[in-house]
Protein backbone atom coordinates (compact mmCIF):
# COMPACT_ATOMS: atom_id res chain seq x y z
CA UNK A 1 0.00 0.00 0.00
CA UNK A 2 1.31 3.04 -1.31
CA UNK A 3 1.48 6.01 1.74
CA UNK A 4 2.01 9.08 -0.36
CA UNK A 5 0.02 8.92 -4.08
CA UNK A 6 2.19 10.37 -6.84
CA UNK A 7 1.06 13.20 -9.17
CA UNK A 8 -0.85 15.07 -6.62
CA UNK A 9 -0.53 18.46 -8.49
CA UNK A 10 -0.77 17.28 -12.01
CA UNK A 11 -3.58 16.17 -11.61
CA UNK A 12 -6.63 18.42 -12.93
CA UNK A 13 -9.25 17.62 -10.72
CA UNK A 14 -6.89 18.69 -8.06
CA UNK A 15 -5.59 21.53 -9.66
CA UNK A 16 -9.58 22.48 -9.34
CA UNK A 17 -10.28 21.20 -6.01
CA UNK A 18 -7.65 23.04 -4.69
CA UNK A 19 -8.49 26.76 -6.75
CA UNK A 20 -12.18 26.10 -5.31
CA UNK A 21 -10.91 25.37 -1.78
CA UNK A 22 -8.99 28.37 -1.83
CA UNK A 23 -11.62 30.93 -3.12
CA UNK A 24 -13.96 29.28 -0.96
CA UNK A 25 -11.25 29.46 2.53
CA UNK A 26 -10.55 33.00 1.53
CA UNK A 27 -13.63 34.73 1.67
CA UNK A 28 -14.59 32.25 4.52
CA UNK A 29 -11.98 33.02 6.53
CA UNK A 30 -12.14 36.80 6.48
CA UNK A 31 -15.73 37.06 6.48
CA UNK A 32 -16.50 34.71 9.24
CA UNK A 33 -14.71 36.72 11.39
CA UNK A 34 -17.66 39.69 11.23
CA UNK A 35 -20.01 36.60 11.34
CA UNK A 36 -18.52 35.73 14.90
CA UNK A 37 -18.43 38.99 16.13
CA UNK A 38 -22.05 40.32 15.14
CA UNK A 39 -23.24 36.64 16.03
CA UNK A 40 -24.49 35.86 13.16
CA UNK A 41 -23.69 32.19 12.76
CA UNK A 42 -27.18 31.00 12.79
CA UNK A 43 -27.92 33.39 9.98
CA UNK A 44 -24.83 31.96 8.07
CA UNK A 45 -26.13 28.21 8.55
CA UNK A 46 -29.64 29.61 7.24
CA UNK A 47 -28.12 30.69 4.26
CA UNK A 48 -26.04 27.59 3.72
CA UNK A 49 -29.36 25.44 4.04
CA UNK A 50 -31.42 27.91 1.62
CA UNK A 51 -28.27 27.80 -0.67
CA UNK A 52 -29.09 23.93 -1.16
CA UNK A 53 -32.03 24.04 -3.05
CA UNK A 54 -30.21 26.32 -5.66
CA UNK A 55 -27.90 23.26 -5.54
CA UNK A 56 -30.41 20.58 -6.03
CA UNK A 57 -32.70 23.54 -8.58
CA UNK A 58 -28.83 23.69 -10.78
CA UNK A 59 -29.26 19.73 -11.11
CA UNK A 60 -32.28 19.89 -12.17
CA UNK A 61 -32.37 22.55 -14.88
CA UNK A 62 -28.75 21.73 -16.11
CA UNK A 63 -27.13 25.49 -14.83
CA UNK A 64 -23.64 25.76 -13.18
CA UNK A 65 -23.87 24.72 -9.59
CA UNK A 66 -22.37 27.65 -8.43
CA UNK A 67 -25.58 30.09 -10.26
CA UNK A 68 -28.35 27.58 -8.36
CA UNK A 69 -26.77 28.02 -4.86
CA UNK A 70 -25.53 31.64 -5.21
CA UNK A 71 -29.12 32.99 -6.59
CA UNK A 72 -31.07 30.77 -3.94
CA UNK A 73 -28.61 32.32 -0.82
CA UNK A 74 -29.32 35.77 -1.88
CA UNK A 75 -32.61 35.49 -1.93
CA UNK A 76 -32.64 34.04 1.61
CA UNK A 77 -30.85 36.61 2.94
CA UNK A 78 -33.03 39.63 1.31
CA UNK A 79 -35.43 37.54 2.84
CA UNK A 80 -34.18 37.73 6.26
CA UNK A 81 -33.60 41.00 6.00
CA UNK A 82 -37.55 41.64 5.37
CA UNK A 83 -38.51 39.30 7.95
CA UNK A 84 -36.28 40.30 10.79
CA UNK A 85 -35.00 43.41 10.91
CA UNK A 86 -36.69 45.33 13.18
CA UNK A 87 -34.89 44.24 16.52
CA UNK A 88 -32.13 42.04 17.33
CA UNK A 89 -34.08 38.97 18.82
CA UNK A 90 -36.21 38.65 15.62
CA UNK A 91 -32.86 37.75 13.78
CA UNK A 92 -32.86 34.20 15.05
CA UNK A 93 -36.02 33.50 14.53
CA UNK A 94 -36.46 34.83 11.03
CA UNK A 95 -32.64 32.70 10.16
CA UNK A 96 -35.28 29.70 11.55
CA UNK A 97 -37.76 30.57 9.38
CA UNK A 98 -35.55 31.34 6.28
CA UNK A 99 -34.00 27.68 6.90
CA UNK A 100 -37.25 25.32 7.38
CA UNK A 101 -38.65 27.21 3.90
CA UNK A 102 -35.17 26.50 2.59
CA UNK A 103 -34.82 23.16 3.08
CA UNK A 104 -38.25 22.07 2.64
CA UNK A 105 -37.49 23.37 -0.79
CA UNK A 106 -34.69 21.55 -1.36
CA UNK A 107 -36.30 18.45 -0.24
CA UNK A 108 -38.74 18.84 -3.02
CA UNK A 109 -36.05 19.57 -5.39
CA UNK A 110 -33.63 16.38 -4.78
CA UNK A 111 -36.73 14.10 -5.35
CA UNK A 112 -36.98 15.53 -8.55
CA UNK A 113 -33.32 14.85 -9.40
CA UNK A 114 -33.75 11.64 -8.59
CA UNK A 115 -37.43 11.26 -10.42
CA UNK A 116 -37.16 13.34 -13.20
CA UNK A 117 -33.18 13.31 -13.90
CA UNK A 118 -31.95 10.22 -12.46
CA UNK A 119 -29.72 12.28 -10.36
CA UNK A 120 -29.41 9.68 -7.30
CA UNK A 121 -26.13 11.30 -6.03
CA UNK A 122 -27.40 14.53 -6.19
CA UNK A 123 -28.46 14.75 -2.71
CA UNK A 124 -25.02 13.52 -1.01
CA UNK A 125 -23.42 15.82 -3.76
CA UNK A 126 -25.09 19.20 -2.91
CA UNK A 127 -25.84 18.67 0.76
CA UNK A 128 -21.84 17.52 1.80
CA UNK A 129 -20.16 18.26 -1.41
CA UNK A 130 -17.79 16.14 -4.30
CA UNK A 131 -14.78 18.26 -4.61
CA UNK A 132 -12.96 16.14 -6.89
CA UNK A 133 -16.08 15.53 -9.34
CA UNK A 134 -16.49 19.35 -9.37
CA UNK A 135 -16.99 21.04 -13.32
CA UNK A 136 -13.69 21.76 -14.75
CA UNK A 137 -14.68 26.00 -15.18
CA UNK A 138 -16.05 26.54 -11.72
CA UNK A 139 -12.22 26.79 -10.22
CA UNK A 140 -11.81 30.21 -12.11
CA UNK A 141 -15.20 30.91 -11.37
CA UNK A 142 -14.88 30.57 -7.52
CA UNK A 143 -11.53 32.30 -6.92
CA UNK A 144 -12.88 35.19 -9.70
CA UNK A 145 -15.76 35.06 -6.38
CA UNK A 146 -13.55 35.33 -3.65
CA UNK A 147 -11.80 38.24 -5.38
CA UNK A 148 -14.83 39.87 -5.70
CA UNK A 149 -16.29 39.34 -2.20
CA UNK A 150 -13.21 40.33 -0.62
CA UNK A 151 -12.96 43.27 -2.22
CA UNK A 152 -16.29 44.05 -1.11
CA UNK A 153 -15.27 43.29 2.50
CA UNK A 154 -12.36 45.39 2.52
CA UNK A 155 -14.33 48.14 1.31
CA UNK A 156 -17.06 47.64 4.11
CA UNK A 157 -14.17 47.26 6.69
CA UNK A 158 -14.24 50.18 8.88
CA UNK A 159 -18.25 51.23 9.00
CA UNK A 160 -19.06 46.76 9.27
CA UNK A 161 -16.34 47.18 11.93
CA UNK A 162 -17.93 49.93 13.76
CA UNK A 163 -21.33 49.07 13.33
CA UNK A 164 -20.71 45.37 15.12
CA UNK A 165 -19.11 46.88 17.66
CA UNK A 166 -22.14 49.06 18.97
CA UNK A 167 -24.42 49.76 16.44
CA UNK A 168 -25.87 52.97 18.30
CA UNK A 169 -22.82 54.41 18.10
CA UNK A 170 -22.20 54.11 14.27
CA UNK A 171 -25.42 55.50 13.22
CA UNK A 172 -24.80 58.32 15.39
CA UNK A 173 -21.34 58.48 13.77
CA UNK A 174 -23.14 58.75 10.58
CA UNK A 175 -23.46 54.80 9.32
CA UNK A 176 -26.42 54.11 7.62
CA UNK A 177 -26.54 50.61 9.86
CA UNK A 178 -29.52 49.18 7.92
CA UNK A 179 -27.68 49.56 4.51
CA UNK A 180 -24.51 47.89 5.91
CA UNK A 181 -26.40 44.94 7.38
CA UNK A 182 -27.93 44.01 4.11
CA UNK A 183 -24.23 44.51 2.56
CA UNK A 184 -22.93 42.03 5.08
CA UNK A 185 -25.54 39.77 4.64
CA UNK A 186 -25.31 39.74 0.96
CA UNK A 187 -21.61 39.41 1.17
CA UNK A 188 -22.05 36.40 3.61
CA UNK A 189 -24.05 34.79 0.92
CA UNK A 190 -21.28 35.09 -1.39
CA UNK A 191 -18.91 33.14 1.02
CA UNK A 192 -21.40 30.82 2.16
CA UNK A 193 -21.79 29.47 -1.46
CA UNK A 194 -18.46 29.34 -2.32
CA UNK A 195 -17.63 27.14 0.75
CA UNK A 196 -20.69 25.06 -0.30
CA UNK A 197 -18.67 24.56 -3.24
CA UNK A 198 -16.02 23.14 -1.42
CA UNK A 199 -17.75 21.01 1.31
CA UNK A 200 -21.45 21.15 0.33
CA UNK A 201 -23.74 23.29 1.62
CA UNK A 202 -24.35 21.55 5.14
CA UNK A 203 -20.55 21.88 6.00
CA UNK A 204 -19.98 25.25 5.23
CA UNK A 205 -20.49 26.77 8.01
CA UNK A 206 -17.61 24.51 9.31
CA UNK A 207 -15.08 26.94 7.28
CA UNK A 208 -17.13 30.41 8.06
CA UNK A 209 -16.99 29.62 11.80
CA UNK A 210 -14.14 27.54 12.51
CA UNK A 211 -11.13 29.44 11.15
CA UNK A 212 -12.66 32.50 12.14
CA UNK A 213 -13.33 31.56 15.72
CA UNK A 214 -9.96 30.04 16.16
CA UNK A 215 -8.07 33.47 14.49
CA UNK A 216 -10.70 35.90 17.16
CA UNK A 217 -9.04 33.71 19.90
CA UNK A 218 -5.09 34.52 18.68
CA UNK A 219 -5.37 37.80 16.88
CA UNK A 220 -5.01 41.44 18.45
CA UNK A 221 -6.88 42.90 15.53
CA UNK A 222 -10.42 42.79 13.71
CA UNK A 223 -8.23 43.02 10.57
CA UNK A 224 -5.25 40.36 11.65
CA UNK A 225 -7.60 38.02 12.83
CA UNK A 226 -9.54 38.29 9.22
CA UNK A 227 -5.94 37.33 7.62
CA UNK A 228 -5.69 34.65 10.11
CA UNK A 229 -9.10 33.24 9.15
CA UNK A 230 -8.28 32.92 5.77
CA UNK A 231 -5.01 31.39 6.19
CA UNK A 232 -5.74 28.88 8.56
CA UNK A 233 -8.74 28.48 6.36
CA UNK A 234 -6.70 27.78 3.44
CA UNK A 235 -4.60 25.59 5.03
CA UNK A 236 -7.64 23.46 5.99
CA UNK A 237 -9.19 23.45 2.79
CA UNK A 238 -5.67 22.88 0.72
CA UNK A 239 -4.67 19.92 3.76
CA UNK A 240 -8.05 18.69 3.34
CA UNK A 241 -7.79 17.85 -0.65
CA UNK A 242 -4.25 16.53 -0.48
CA UNK A 243 -5.11 14.38 2.19
CA UNK A 244 -8.60 13.22 0.55
CA UNK A 245 -5.93 12.57 -2.37
CA UNK A 246 -3.83 10.11 -0.32
CA UNK A 247 -6.79 8.35 0.76
CA UNK A 248 -6.76 6.71 -2.44
CA UNK A 249 -3.62 4.78 -1.56
CA UNK A 250 -5.13 3.74 2.31
CA UNK A 251 -8.19 2.11 0.36
CA UNK A 252 -7.21 1.37 -2.97
CA UNK A 253 -9.22 2.55 -5.81
CA UNK A 254 -11.76 4.84 -3.13
CA UNK A 255 -10.84 8.57 -2.59
CA UNK A 256 -12.34 9.44 1.13
CA UNK A 257 -14.88 12.59 0.64
CA UNK A 258 -12.81 15.61 1.10
CA UNK A 259 -15.13 17.46 3.17
CA UNK A 260 -14.27 14.96 5.78
CA UNK A 261 -10.61 15.46 5.86
CA UNK A 262 -11.53 19.58 5.80
CA UNK A 263 -13.65 19.54 8.39
CA UNK A 264 -11.87 17.63 10.34
CA UNK A 265 -8.85 19.71 10.09
CA UNK A 266 -11.19 22.65 11.00
CA UNK A 267 -11.75 21.05 14.10
CA UNK A 268 -8.28 20.42 14.82
CA UNK A 269 -7.18 24.25 13.89
CA UNK A 270 -9.95 25.35 16.39
CA UNK A 271 -8.83 22.88 19.22
CA UNK A 272 -5.25 24.48 18.78
CA UNK A 273 -6.13 27.58 19.13
CA UNK A 274 -8.24 27.04 21.79
CA UNK A 275 -5.28 25.12 23.78
CA UNK A 276 -2.64 28.08 22.54
CA UNK A 277 -5.06 30.70 24.00
CA UNK A 278 -5.25 29.15 27.01
CA UNK A 279 -1.75 27.92 27.80
CA UNK B 1 -24.15 83.57 18.07
CA UNK B 2 -25.58 80.97 16.39
CA UNK B 3 -26.59 78.14 19.52
CA UNK B 4 -24.82 74.92 19.28
CA UNK B 5 -28.30 73.28 20.23
CA UNK B 6 -31.91 74.10 19.66
CA UNK B 7 -34.74 72.42 21.13
CA UNK B 8 -37.84 73.60 19.88
CA UNK B 9 -40.95 72.76 21.51
CA UNK B 10 -40.36 68.68 20.46
CA UNK B 11 -43.10 66.05 22.05
CA UNK B 12 -42.27 62.45 21.32
CA UNK B 13 -44.70 59.41 21.84
CA UNK B 14 -43.09 56.16 22.27
CA UNK B 15 -45.62 52.38 22.35
CA UNK B 16 -48.57 55.10 22.15
CA UNK B 17 -47.52 56.82 25.10
CA UNK B 18 -46.26 60.27 25.10
CA UNK B 19 -42.91 60.29 27.07
CA UNK B 20 -42.01 64.14 26.39
CA UNK B 21 -44.29 66.70 25.92
CA UNK B 22 -43.44 70.50 24.65
CA UNK B 23 -39.55 70.37 25.62
CA UNK B 24 -37.21 73.22 24.70
CA UNK B 25 -34.23 74.70 25.55
CA UNK B 26 -31.42 75.95 23.86
CA UNK B 27 -27.57 75.13 23.99
CA UNK B 28 -24.71 78.26 23.41
CA UNK B 29 -21.28 76.59 22.46
CA UNK B 30 -18.84 75.62 25.90
CA UNK B 31 -22.21 75.69 27.44
CA UNK B 32 -22.15 72.58 30.17
CA UNK B 33 -25.58 71.14 30.80
CA UNK B 34 -26.93 68.51 32.55
CA UNK B 35 -29.91 66.70 31.74
CA UNK B 36 -30.98 65.69 34.88
CA UNK B 37 -34.34 63.41 35.75
CA UNK B 38 -35.15 60.24 37.45
CA UNK B 39 -35.28 56.75 36.14
CA UNK B 40 -38.06 56.77 33.02
CA UNK B 41 -38.14 60.62 32.75
CA UNK B 42 -37.15 60.22 29.49
CA UNK B 43 -33.04 61.54 29.61
CA UNK B 44 -32.49 58.71 26.66
CA UNK B 45 -35.58 59.52 24.97
CA UNK B 46 -34.59 63.14 24.34
CA UNK B 47 -31.21 62.32 23.83
CA UNK B 48 -31.81 59.56 21.32
CA UNK B 49 -34.42 62.54 19.08
CA UNK B 50 -31.36 64.87 19.17
CA UNK B 51 -29.33 62.12 17.69
CA UNK B 52 -32.24 62.39 15.15
CA UNK B 53 -32.56 58.14 16.11
CA UNK B 54 -36.36 58.92 17.09
CA UNK B 55 -38.37 61.41 14.93
CA UNK B 56 -40.80 64.11 17.33
CA UNK B 57 -44.33 64.38 16.73
CA UNK B 58 -44.04 67.75 17.43
CA UNK B 59 -41.64 70.72 17.22
CA UNK B 60 -38.18 70.45 16.05
CA UNK B 61 -34.18 70.29 16.37
CA UNK B 62 -31.51 72.56 15.05
CA UNK B 63 -27.81 71.72 15.30
CA UNK B 64 -25.08 74.32 14.92
CA UNK B 65 -22.59 71.20 13.74
CA UNK B 66 -21.47 68.19 14.18
CA UNK B 67 -22.65 65.93 17.32
CA UNK B 68 -20.43 63.82 19.33
CA UNK B 69 -22.72 60.69 21.11
CA UNK B 70 -20.99 58.73 24.64
CA UNK B 71 -23.40 55.82 24.86
CA UNK B 72 -23.86 55.11 28.37
CA UNK B 73 -21.94 51.31 27.81
CA UNK B 74 -20.58 49.83 24.62
CA UNK B 75 -22.42 46.69 24.35
CA UNK B 76 -19.49 44.65 23.45
CA UNK B 77 -18.13 41.06 24.17
CA UNK B 78 -15.08 42.06 26.01
CA UNK B 79 -13.35 39.24 24.17
CA UNK B 80 -13.50 42.10 20.87
CA UNK B 81 -10.36 42.32 19.51
CA UNK B 82 -9.77 46.01 19.15
CA UNK B 83 -7.33 47.99 20.73
CA UNK B 84 -8.87 51.20 22.53
CA UNK B 85 -6.78 53.46 19.90
CA UNK B 86 -8.37 51.79 17.09
CA UNK B 87 -11.09 52.63 18.44
CA UNK B 88 -10.13 55.90 19.03
CA UNK B 89 -9.24 55.87 15.23
CA UNK B 90 -13.29 54.44 14.44
CA UNK B 91 -14.09 58.09 15.26
CA UNK B 92 -12.48 60.07 12.35
CA UNK B 93 -13.09 57.52 9.77
CA UNK B 94 -15.45 54.72 10.61
CA UNK B 95 -18.80 56.19 8.84
CA UNK B 96 -16.14 55.90 5.53
CA UNK B 97 -16.22 53.48 2.79
CA UNK B 98 -12.96 52.22 1.40
CA UNK B 99 -9.81 50.37 2.50
CA UNK B 100 -8.53 51.33 6.03
CA UNK B 101 -4.90 52.04 4.59
CA UNK B 102 -2.75 53.79 7.84
CA UNK B 103 -2.13 57.51 7.46
CA UNK B 104 0.55 58.69 10.01
CA UNK B 105 -1.82 61.95 10.24
CA UNK B 106 -4.57 60.06 11.79
CA UNK B 107 -2.34 58.17 14.12
CA UNK B 108 -0.56 61.78 14.97
CA UNK B 109 -4.35 62.94 15.65
CA UNK B 110 -5.79 60.12 17.59
CA UNK B 111 -2.23 60.31 19.76
CA UNK B 112 -3.94 64.11 20.13
CA UNK B 113 -7.15 62.62 21.88
CA UNK B 114 -5.39 59.88 23.89
CA UNK B 115 -3.43 62.25 25.42
CA UNK B 116 -6.47 65.11 25.79
CA UNK B 117 -7.98 62.48 27.60
CA UNK B 118 -5.72 60.70 29.75
CA UNK B 119 -5.85 57.40 28.03
CA UNK B 120 -2.29 56.84 27.00
CA UNK B 121 -1.77 54.65 29.40
CA UNK B 122 -4.14 51.97 28.25
CA UNK B 123 -4.24 52.90 24.97
CA UNK B 124 -2.80 49.47 23.38
CA UNK B 125 -5.11 47.47 25.67
CA UNK B 126 -8.34 45.54 23.95
CA UNK B 127 -11.23 48.00 25.09
CA UNK B 128 -13.50 44.73 26.35
CA UNK B 129 -10.77 44.72 29.54
CA UNK B 130 -10.96 48.49 30.56
CA UNK B 131 -12.62 49.51 33.83
CA UNK B 132 -16.12 52.04 33.58
CA UNK B 133 -13.86 55.03 33.96
CA UNK B 134 -10.96 53.83 31.64
CA UNK B 135 -14.16 53.04 28.56
CA UNK B 136 -15.73 56.45 29.35
CA UNK B 137 -12.61 58.03 28.34
CA UNK B 138 -11.66 56.41 25.22
CA UNK B 139 -15.85 56.45 24.30
CA UNK B 140 -15.19 60.29 24.67
CA UNK B 141 -12.04 60.71 22.59
CA UNK B 142 -13.85 58.39 19.90
CA UNK B 143 -16.72 61.35 20.18
CA UNK B 144 -14.17 64.16 19.85
CA UNK B 145 -12.06 63.23 17.30
CA UNK B 146 -14.15 64.57 14.78
CA UNK B 147 -14.61 68.11 16.29
CA UNK B 148 -18.30 68.10 17.15
CA UNK B 149 -19.80 71.33 18.47
CA UNK B 150 -21.88 69.17 21.02
CA UNK B 151 -21.45 66.50 23.06
CA UNK B 152 -24.29 64.03 24.42
CA UNK B 153 -23.32 61.83 26.88
CA UNK B 154 -25.59 59.64 28.44
CA UNK B 155 -25.34 58.30 31.76
CA UNK B 156 -21.24 58.87 31.26
CA UNK B 157 -21.51 58.87 35.66
CA UNK B 158 -23.57 55.59 36.44
CA UNK B 159 -21.00 53.33 36.76
CA UNK B 160 -17.82 55.43 38.22
CA UNK B 161 -16.94 55.86 41.47
CA UNK B 162 -16.61 59.17 43.14
CA UNK B 163 -12.88 60.22 41.89
CA UNK B 164 -13.75 58.80 38.55
CA UNK B 165 -16.93 60.57 38.33
CA UNK B 166 -14.99 64.10 38.80
CA UNK B 167 -11.79 63.12 37.23
CA UNK B 168 -14.71 62.44 34.05
CA UNK B 169 -16.54 66.11 35.22
CA UNK B 170 -12.80 67.88 35.00
CA UNK B 171 -12.04 66.71 31.92
CA UNK B 172 -15.36 67.41 29.91
CA UNK B 173 -15.48 71.03 31.61
CA UNK B 174 -12.09 71.06 29.80
CA UNK B 175 -14.01 70.20 26.71
CA UNK B 176 -16.39 72.83 27.45
CA UNK B 177 -14.06 75.37 27.62
CA UNK B 178 -12.97 75.41 23.79
CA UNK B 179 -16.44 75.96 22.95
CA UNK B 180 -18.27 72.38 22.67
CA UNK B 181 -21.67 72.41 23.94
CA UNK B 182 -21.90 69.16 26.85
CA UNK B 183 -24.95 67.91 27.35
CA UNK B 184 -24.60 65.18 30.27
CA UNK B 185 -27.59 62.81 31.31
CA UNK B 186 -27.55 61.79 34.67
CA UNK B 187 -30.26 60.90 37.63
CA UNK B 188 -28.35 63.09 40.63
CA UNK B 189 -27.75 66.33 39.64
CA UNK B 190 -25.19 66.93 42.87
CA UNK B 191 -22.16 65.59 41.38
CA UNK B 192 -22.50 67.87 38.35
CA UNK B 193 -23.34 70.85 40.42
CA UNK B 194 -20.12 72.70 40.65
CA UNK B 195 -19.34 71.86 36.66
CA UNK B 196 -22.51 73.00 35.25
CA UNK B 197 -23.75 76.21 34.44
CA UNK B 198 -26.92 75.03 32.66
CA UNK B 199 -29.52 72.25 33.12
CA UNK B 200 -32.62 70.67 31.74
CA UNK B 201 -34.71 69.09 34.41
CA UNK B 202 -36.94 66.59 33.27
CA UNK B 203 -40.16 65.49 35.24
CA UNK B 204 -43.87 64.45 34.14
CA UNK B 205 -42.78 64.17 30.61
CA UNK B 206 -42.11 68.18 30.74
CA UNK B 207 -38.93 70.42 31.44
CA UNK B 208 -37.59 73.21 33.24
CA UNK B 209 -34.70 74.51 31.46
CA UNK B 210 -32.21 77.86 32.57
CA UNK B 211 -29.45 78.80 34.61
CA UNK B 212 -29.00 75.77 37.76
CA UNK B 213 -29.82 78.03 40.58
CA UNK B 214 -33.09 79.49 38.59
CA UNK B 215 -34.30 76.05 37.87
CA UNK B 216 -33.65 74.14 41.41
CA UNK B 217 -35.95 75.80 43.72
CA UNK B 218 -39.30 74.82 45.40
CA UNK B 219 -41.87 77.18 42.88
CA UNK B 220 -40.43 75.74 39.35
CA UNK B 221 -39.56 71.63 40.60
CA UNK B 222 -43.14 71.66 42.39
CA UNK B 223 -44.94 73.27 39.36
CA UNK B 224 -43.13 70.90 37.29
CA UNK B 225 -43.89 67.49 39.17
CA UNK B 226 -47.42 69.04 39.93
CA UNK B 227 -47.01 68.51 43.66
CA UNK B 228 -45.25 69.96 46.56
CA UNK B 229 -41.31 69.63 46.06
CA UNK B 230 -38.72 70.52 48.77
CA UNK B 231 -35.60 71.63 47.37
CA UNK B 232 -33.13 71.35 50.31
CA UNK B 233 -29.88 72.56 50.43
CA UNK B 234 -27.23 70.82 52.77
CA UNK B 235 -23.35 71.06 52.53
CA UNK B 236 -23.43 72.10 49.46
CA UNK B 237 -25.65 69.00 48.04
CA UNK B 238 -28.83 69.53 47.29
CA UNK B 239 -32.01 67.47 47.59
CA UNK B 240 -35.05 67.45 46.15
CA UNK B 241 -37.34 65.73 47.72
CA UNK B 242 -41.80 65.34 47.83
CA UNK B 243 -42.95 66.56 51.68
CA UNK B 244 -45.71 64.60 53.36
CA UNK B 245 -47.93 64.62 50.15
CA UNK B 246 -45.45 62.47 48.67
CA UNK B 247 -46.62 59.44 45.86
CA UNK B 248 -47.61 57.18 48.37
CA UNK B 249 -50.06 59.49 50.88
CA UNK B 250 -48.20 58.82 54.08
CA UNK B 251 -45.66 60.91 55.66
CA UNK B 252 -42.42 60.28 54.74
CA UNK B 253 -38.91 61.93 52.94
CA UNK B 254 -37.65 60.87 49.93
CA UNK B 255 -35.46 62.23 47.31
CA UNK B 256 -37.25 61.66 44.13
CA UNK B 257 -34.20 61.90 41.33
N1 LIG C 1 -39.25 51.76 22.70
C1 LIG C 1 -40.11 52.20 23.66
N2 LIG C 1 -41.44 51.95 23.56
C2 LIG C 1 -42.29 52.39 24.50
N3 LIG C 1 -41.93 53.11 25.57
C3 LIG C 1 -40.63 53.39 25.72
C4 LIG C 1 -39.65 52.95 24.78
N4 LIG C 1 -38.44 53.38 25.19
C5 LIG C 1 -38.65 54.04 26.33
N5 LIG C 1 -39.96 54.06 26.65
C6 LIG C 1 -40.58 54.72 27.82
O1 LIG C 1 -40.25 56.08 27.76
C7 LIG C 1 -39.99 56.58 29.05
C8 LIG C 1 -38.65 57.30 29.04
O2 LIG C 1 -37.63 56.37 28.87
P1 LIG C 1 -36.10 56.80 28.82
O3 LIG C 1 -35.31 55.59 28.54
O4 LIG C 1 -35.95 57.95 27.93
O5 LIG C 1 -35.88 57.26 30.34
P2 LIG C 1 -34.52 57.67 31.04
O6 LIG C 1 -34.75 58.99 31.69
O7 LIG C 1 -33.38 57.59 30.11
O8 LIG C 1 -34.42 56.55 32.15
P3 LIG C 1 -33.12 55.88 32.83
O9 LIG C 1 -32.64 56.84 33.89
O10 LIG C 1 -33.66 54.64 33.46
O11 LIG C 1 -32.11 55.62 31.77
C9 LIG C 1 -40.03 55.41 30.00
O12 LIG C 1 -41.25 55.48 30.69
C10 LIG C 1 -39.98 54.21 29.11
O13 LIG C 1 -40.78 53.20 29.65
MG1 LIG D 1 -31.61 56.35 30.02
Amino acid sequence: MMLLQPGFLASVPVQNALLIGAGAALLSGAAGVFTVLRSQSFAGHALADVSSAGGAMAYLLGISPLLGFFSLSVLGALALEVIGTRRAAERDLAAGIVLGAGMGGTALLLYLDVTVKGSAGAAVSVMFGSLFAAPPGLGVAVALGALAGLLGLGLIYRPLLLASLDSELAKADGVNTRLLGTAYLLLLALAVTLSAMAVGAILSTALLIGPAAAALRLAHSPAAAMGLAALLGLFCAWGGVWLAYQSYGWTPGHVWPVSFFITALVLAVYAVASLVRRG
Amino acid sequence: MTPALNVEGISVALGGREVLRDVGFSLAPGAFCGLIGANGSGKTTLLRTILGFTAPSAGRVTLGGAVGYVPQKLQLDPDMPIRARDFVELGLNGHRFGFPFPSRARRARVEELLSAVDAKTFADQRIGELSGGQQQRVLIAHALIREPKLLLLDEPLANLDLRAAAEIIALLKRVAAQGVAVLISAHDMNPLLRAMDRIVYLANGRAASGKTQDVVRTEVLSALYGYHIDVIRVHERILVVAGEHGAHGHEHVAAIP
